[in-house]
């Protein structure tokens, strides 16, 4: 790597922040972990697990019920995260943050809840060919129940919307343009701000899937101008099981219930019950508390960082381990977005991604292999998986080091 | 270490499969599929008086897929289709348990590395699993490893 340098600025101490991160001072298979697969999960900061911990060892009651003290806190504390993911995202109220399983849970509250109050017989949605399954397929099942229309914005070679393309999609009958932010199997960072502004010309509303951004980049749902915006705490290395849906107050209104049940009532009668209040509305039963209050943390934890140092640090190991992969013959880079986050995605000529995955693993390199729940971009590419090492701002470029090593040696065995 | 896995035989047949081809003349045939890493595979099998005469496959996979499928067309030729089902048993007990390692599979000892590698035991068996489609008759769906 003699002909890379490092243009990591000097003040992001990264060895300092790996310290706060547990689970990186093991070793697996004799070797140092390195973890490349940020995309799937993060890690999560000591602050996040000790969060956890703190609730459970001290502080544990079911919350918005009772009058005792634990209760109190544990009520005050889950609260606290919505206001932190208020700021965090810039929602106008506190009362637009719903909280939900993750992304898949908040997309499906919008196909099921908006979707089926809204769509019609004949009318579209709109999403693009670089989605999440999760953006697929609970669309496809309102469209399917309505008889709807999903339209599909293609991809270029380097894996960006064609924004023609897109523009010609929109029309009369345009009810939603449901859009990843960032791709987790490319990395490309969509232009959302101009493909929400092209939906709302068109009379659309927009749905921002936002499980690869968050964690990456700096999110401002006004800016935007994003009428639903979903994202998953664990990926924004908070706990699983705790996610987002910020949607606009007036929206969330005029929406029907998700499910029905405990906390999401106002009166309840055998004849008749009417709803809670937003957000409440929206969260039924006992939530993910614990989940809840270690998004705090998480959120914390990330503010503390500083997004904008986070994102740069990233972009900087990106290009270097872009620039690093090129250099290994018979490798080609899925996705070259001008504009990407820390995803890269691979295929070696020959090599199944399977094979590269349980050679690297070995060396302690864990990377994703596979579709990436994204077929229909893999269809696209014409392969049928790729190997893909996502980043997150604890990694170095040794780590992106070891993992050249790694594919050296891939190459050795299998060659 | 990785090498018990990537063993010589198991590298040989993943880049120069045996019997890889389609055959035109097959009187089984059956497709396999694993959705998790996208492997695909289509056995053609000459069946007569219950003995498998040829074998053949065409697919896309990775390294234990391919040689699996290959050192399983060499393994079948001349079998019964009771026998072949029970070399599958055997070979599949090969992969999962911790039973000792018996020389009666021949060759296809090589695979006994998967067996400390879980995530891999599909790669290995999706060749049998469609010879198992394939021994029961002509079927409509793809067999699946999940």
């Amino acid at each position: 790597m003699s002909t890379l340098t490092s243009v990591v600025p000097a003040s992001f101490d990264v060895e300092r922040i790996r310290e706060d991160f547990p689970v990186l001072k093991q070793k697996i298979h004799g070797k140092p972990l390195v973890y490349l697969d940020n995309a799937a999960t993060s890690q999560k900061p000591q602050s996040v697990i000790d969060a956890i911990v703190k609730f459970y060892t001290v502080d544990c009651a079911n919350i918005h019920r009772g009058v005792h003290e634990l209760s109190q806190r544990s009520t005050a504390a889950y609260e606290e995260t919505r206001a932190k993911t208020k700021r965090f995202i810039n929602a106008r109220t506190r009362n637009e943050i719903i909280f939900v399983r993750g992304t898949t849970e908040g997309i499906n509250l919008v196909t099921f809840s908006w979707g089926r109050t809204n769509v019609r017989e004949g009318d579209e949605i709109v999403i693009a060919g670089l989605e999440h399954h999760s953006n697929i397929v609970p669309w496809q099942i309102l469209c399917e129940e309505k008889g709807a229309r999903l339209r599909v914005i293609p991809i270029n070679d380097r894996g960006e919307l064609i924004l023609e393309e897109y523009e010609k999609l929109l029309g009369p009958r345009t009810r939603m343009v449901a859009i990843g932010h960032v791709s987790n199997a490319l990395g490309t960072i969509n232009p959302v701000r101009q493909i929400i502004e092209m939906a709302h010309r068109a009379g659309a509303l927009t749905l921002v899937d936002g499980a690869q951004a968050v964690p990456h980049m700096k999110v401002d749902v006004q800016a935007l101008d994003a009428d639903f915006y979903a994202f998953s705490g664990h990926k924004v290395f908070g706990p699983t099981g705790i996610g987002v849906l910020y949607g606009k107050t007036k929206l969330l209104n005029a929406m029907p219930p998700y499910q029905g049940g405990g906390d999401m009532i106002r009166t309840v009668t055998f004849e008749k019950t009417t709803y809670n209040d937003l957000p409440y509305k929206f969260e039924a039963g006992t939530p993910d508390i614990a989940g809840g209050i270690g998004l705090g943390a998480a959120l914390d934890y990330v503010a503390h960082i500083g997004i904008d140092k986070i994102a740069a640090y990233e972009h900087d190991l990106l290009l270097y381990g872009t620039q690093a992969l090129s250099q290994i013959p018979g490798l080609r880079i899925i996705g070259t977005a001008r504009e990407k986050a820390a995803v890269l995605s691979f295929v070696i000529e020959g090599i199944h991604p399977h094979d590269i995955g349980t050679v690297l693993d070995r060396q302690g390199i864990a990377v994703r292999t596979g579709h990436h729940c994204a077929q229909p971009v893999m269809d696209r590419y014409q392969v049928p998986a790729t190997t893909r090492a996502s980043l997150a701002f604890y990694n170095t470029i040794g780590e992106i080091d070891a993992l050249i090593d790694g594919l050296k040696k891939v190459k050795e065995i299998f060659s | 270490m990785v090498h018990d896995l990537y063993q010589e035989i198991i590298l040989d047949h993943s880049k120069r499969p045996r019997n890889c081809h389609p055959m035109e003349d097959a009187n089984r045939r059956a497709e396999g599929y694993n959705p998790l890493c996208g492997d695909k595979l289509k056995l053609y099998l000459k069946v007569e008086n219950d003995v498998v005469k040829d074998v053949s496959f065409v697919g896309s996979g990775c390294a234990i897929s391919t040689a699996s499928a290959s050192l399983m067309t060499e393994s079948l030729k001349g079998k019964t289709r009771a026998e072949a089902l029970k070399v599958m048993e055997k070979f599949h007990d090969l992969l999962t348990t911790d039973s000792p390692v018996t020389q009666e599979l021949g060759k296809l000892v090589v695979f006994c590395g998967v067996r400390d590698y879980p995530a891999r035991v599909k790669c290995a068996t999706l060749a049998w699993h469609t010879l198992k489609s394939a021994l029961n008759g002509v079927v409509e769906e793809p067999v699946s490893t999940e």
